[in-house]
């Protein structure tokens, strides 16, 4: 049956985590008051838009956005659109500047300059629908390859394209299949690394939730090239609609011959099995990932050999990110040359991104390499939010590092961004304000990397301890000279003697906030002053009487009973109580609770 | 008889020791010690080395947890816009540290190092419901809803 609209509506985690599931029943309804049934359809897609702006729906073939959805909006929105068609104003996006609503969503700022080659399918299909899939080309790349290409042409039209790893070292993935392929052994495996460990990055969930073929048929176009018939996906436990949507997935293409044994009648078998992580970060490194596999704790070991030569089960493995693999079918389909032709000299094709923090439009992006960070802040981001000052993008997560406004027309690139002391990592981005201290930000990285250091070298388990101490005392007041000049001796000491890229890169957000933001390690150690009020050692909360309205609020939240007054009477805060948790500055409506230096220095 | 049930379950994967303990934890909530004797001596593997699995992952826990699980999340993004003092009101609140679980055996309080739901943090999921742009302030009323 031919619909004459439909309705794409978001129902990734986070759209869901805000009702979207609820804005679904309710559409239904009203499409079924209304008798439309026959003419308008929903369909569930995954990571379809602006994920702070959620649930969102767009209505095609209108190309129509709406936003921050509420159930009470749903009657008049289909009354208005759907059935007199005069789509909705006040559910629109509104433009920052100008302030108007912008309607189509291609028309919107963060929307245009994205190009979509992983997320070709990006809130375009039902991923629980394999039909929909195949109708955009899903699956074609396989049956090209299994119909019409040796795995000697796979690999050289993957080397061609200029493809690199995508879960953060950027190794050419063409060069990494002929390793495989060459080296004798049977049988040999697929890998997807979809243990997406890093904090502030989502970038391998989306994909999946979005359109979990993709990953699939990019695993099976691998393991034709390199002759495995197995393939295992390594997924976090943390991401249930994924792991979801991925067995489905499984599933379906097996029902359709698409997976398992003798895929389209070529002679060729491969099966694909979802293999749940356990809740380890050291897991996203490639041998710690195999040993997690064979249900052994998740040490590390030492490369070579590789997990080329000896990986799952000490057979020929290939170990390809989710990214990475999502890239393939559309090299297959539209030729190694196009995919060469975006990007940089040394990085092709397009990266995804996670844009978080202190930013307007946070959401998932994909994006030509070569763009700038200004360009990814600014015009894709929208700037940042309240008014607030831009401080640093935060990109690769606990191996990478900060770049600071100075460097912001870098172009995303693997080499540039490593000279600037980040990494490319797996895409996550998280951008900070002012109000974000960048020693105590330092600590926060070593606090997660000491946590889940595996324990197995010395240097990663001992050396990121002392750091975190370090980093600790510094953010108590208590630094003290020779500080900052220890840290950046043991973090390259840590680097140089660890086994895996855990150990190895644990100190680049200490030392990349020393190398841009020495100052403000400087302020905390010499003058005892944290300049954006975090420390809570450093600073001490009050009341503005000119601004209190006495309302009170603050007074019964206050979990300390740190705060006196009497109502519409301007309040105090005793500091010799307050615990500094916030929660009266949270509370406070009227903007009174400031933050000062505790120490006059 | 469940975790032999869970054993069979698993007996074509060539090595299924963690998605059984996950099955267990599913099962019973958290992993007893008998439970962990249990495997390991039905899959004929070391108690050193299951213990060794079972007390590496952060998902398995090796303590009675409570009825509700409260996991607060620290990532990144989280963590810049406040994760850590949503930690500690719902520390507060409930009176238990990360890792405990109240007396009345009604909440577990957990963290996790990133949930992947970055653009609406500071996230706080219970029970498997995501709240987002969760504040201090608002911990005591998502708590209430799960309160007997």
């Amino acid at each position: 049956m031919a619909y004459r609209t439909n309705l794409m509506l978001c129902t990734c985690t986070m759209c869901v985590s805000v009702g979207a599931l609820k804005i679904k029943r309710k559409i239904e309804e009203e499409i079924k008051r209304h008798n439309l049934e026959d003419e308008i359809q929903i369909i569930p897609v995954g990571s379809s838009w602006l994920c702070t702006r959620g649930p969102t729906l767009i209505v095609q073939p209108d190309d129509v956005v709406y936003q921050f959805l509420k159930e009470d909006d749903i009657p008049h929105l289909v009354e208005e659109h759907l059935l007199k068609g005069r789509p909705v104003k006040s559910l629109m996006y509104i433009h920052p500047e100008t302030l108007h609503p912008i309607e189509k969503l291609h028309q919107i700022p963060f929307y245009r300059q994205q190009r979509l080659i992983t997320l070709r399918n990006r809130g375009m299909i039902d991923p629980d629908k394999i039909e929909e899939c195949i109708a955009r080309d899903g699956y074609k790349a396989l049956a090209k390859v299994l119909k019409s290409m040796t795995p000697e042409e796979v690999i050289q039209e993957i080397k061609d394209s200029g493809l690199r790893g995508r879960g953060g070292a950027g190794f050419p993935t063409g060069r990494k299949w002929e390793v495989c392929r060459a080296v004798k052994g049977s049988p040999k495996y697929v890998v997807c690394n979809a243990d997406e460990g890093d904090p502030g990055a989502f970038m391998d969930r989306s994909i999946i939730e979005a359109d979990p073929h993709a990953v699939l048929e990019g695993m099976a176009i691998g393991a034709y090239a390199i002759g495995a018939s197995e393939g295992y996906i390594y997924i976090r436990i943390e991401y249930p609609l994924a792991i979801k949507r991925l067995e489905r997935a499984i599933l379906e293409a097996r029902d359709y011959g698409l997976l398992g044994e003798n895929i389209l009648g070529a002679g060729f078998s491969f099966e694909a099995h979802v293999f749940k992580g356990a809740g380890a970060f050291v897991c996203g490194e490639e041998t710690s990932l195999l040993a997690s596999i064979e249900s052994k704790p998740p040490e590390p070991r030492t490369r070579p050999p590789y997990p080329a030569q000896s990986g799952l089960w000490e057979k020929p493995t290939n170990i390809n990110n989710v990214e990475t693999w999502a890239n393939v079918a559309a090299i297959i389909n539209q030729g190694a040359k196009w995919f060469s032709e975006i990007g940089t000299e040394t990085s092709k094709g397009t990266k995804v991104f996670s844009l978080a923090g202190n930013i307007n439009n946070a959401g998932l992006v994909e994006v030509p390499m070569g763009i700038t960070l200004r360009e990814m802040v600014y015009d894709i981001g929208g700037g940042i939010p309240n008014g607030k000052k831009f401080k640093a993008v935060q990109i690769g997560g606990p191996s990478g590092g900060v770049v600071p406004d100075s460097l912001l027309d870098l172009p995303i690139d693997y080499e540039r961004l490593q000279e600037a002391g980040a990494i490319m990592g797996s895409g996550g981005m998280v951008v900070v304000d002012e109000d974000t201290c960048m020693v105590d930000f330092a600590k926060y990285f070593l606090i997660f990397t000491n946590d889940e250091s595996c324990g197995k070298c010395t240097s990663c388990r001992e050396g990121s301890a002392a750091m975190l101490e370090i980093l600790t005392r510094i953010t108590e007041g208590k630094g003290e000279e020779g500080d900052i000049e220890f840290l950046e001796e043991l973090g390259e000491a840590v680097k140089e003697a660890s086994q895996c890229g855990l150990g190895q890169t644990l100190s680049n957000p200490v030392l990349s906030a020393l190398m841009h933001f020495r100052d403000e390690f400087e302020a905390h150690i010499k003058y005892k002053k944290c300049p954006a009020f975090v420390c809570k050692d450093l600073i001490t909360y009050s009341i503005d009487p000119d601004k209190c309205t006495g309302c009170g609020l603050c007074l019964k939240q206050c979990p300390a009973d740190a705060i006196t007054g009497k109502l519409k009477k301007p309040h105090q805060i005793d500091d010799s109580n307050c615990i500094k948790c916030g929660v009266c500055r949270d509370s406070c409506k009227a903007k009174a609770v400031i933050l000062k230096d505790r120490f006059d220095k | 008889m469940q975790i032999d049930n869970i054993i069979q379950k698993h007996k074509t994967q060539k090595e299924a020791l963690i998605p059984i303990l996950q099955d267990i934890q599913v099962e019973l909530n958290w992993l007893p010690p008998e439970a962990i004797k249990e495997v390991a001596q039905k899959l004929a593997i070391p108690l050193i080395d299951v213990y060794g699995v079972a007390s590496f992952y952060r998902a398995f826990s090796l303590k009675p947890r409570g009825k509700h699980i409260i996991t607060v999340c620290l990532g990144t993004a989280c963590h810049v816009r406040g994760g850590a003092r949503i930690v500690a009101e719902v520390s507060r609140k409930l009176n238990i540290e990360p890792d405990e679980t109240t007396e009345d055996m009604q909440f577990t309080l957990e963290t996790v190092n990133c949930l992947g739901c970055c653009a609406i943090g500071p996230v706080v999921v219970i029970d498997g419901e995501y709240y987002g742009g969760v504040t201090s302030s608002k911990v005591n009323s998502i708590i209430s809803k799960y309160r007997k």
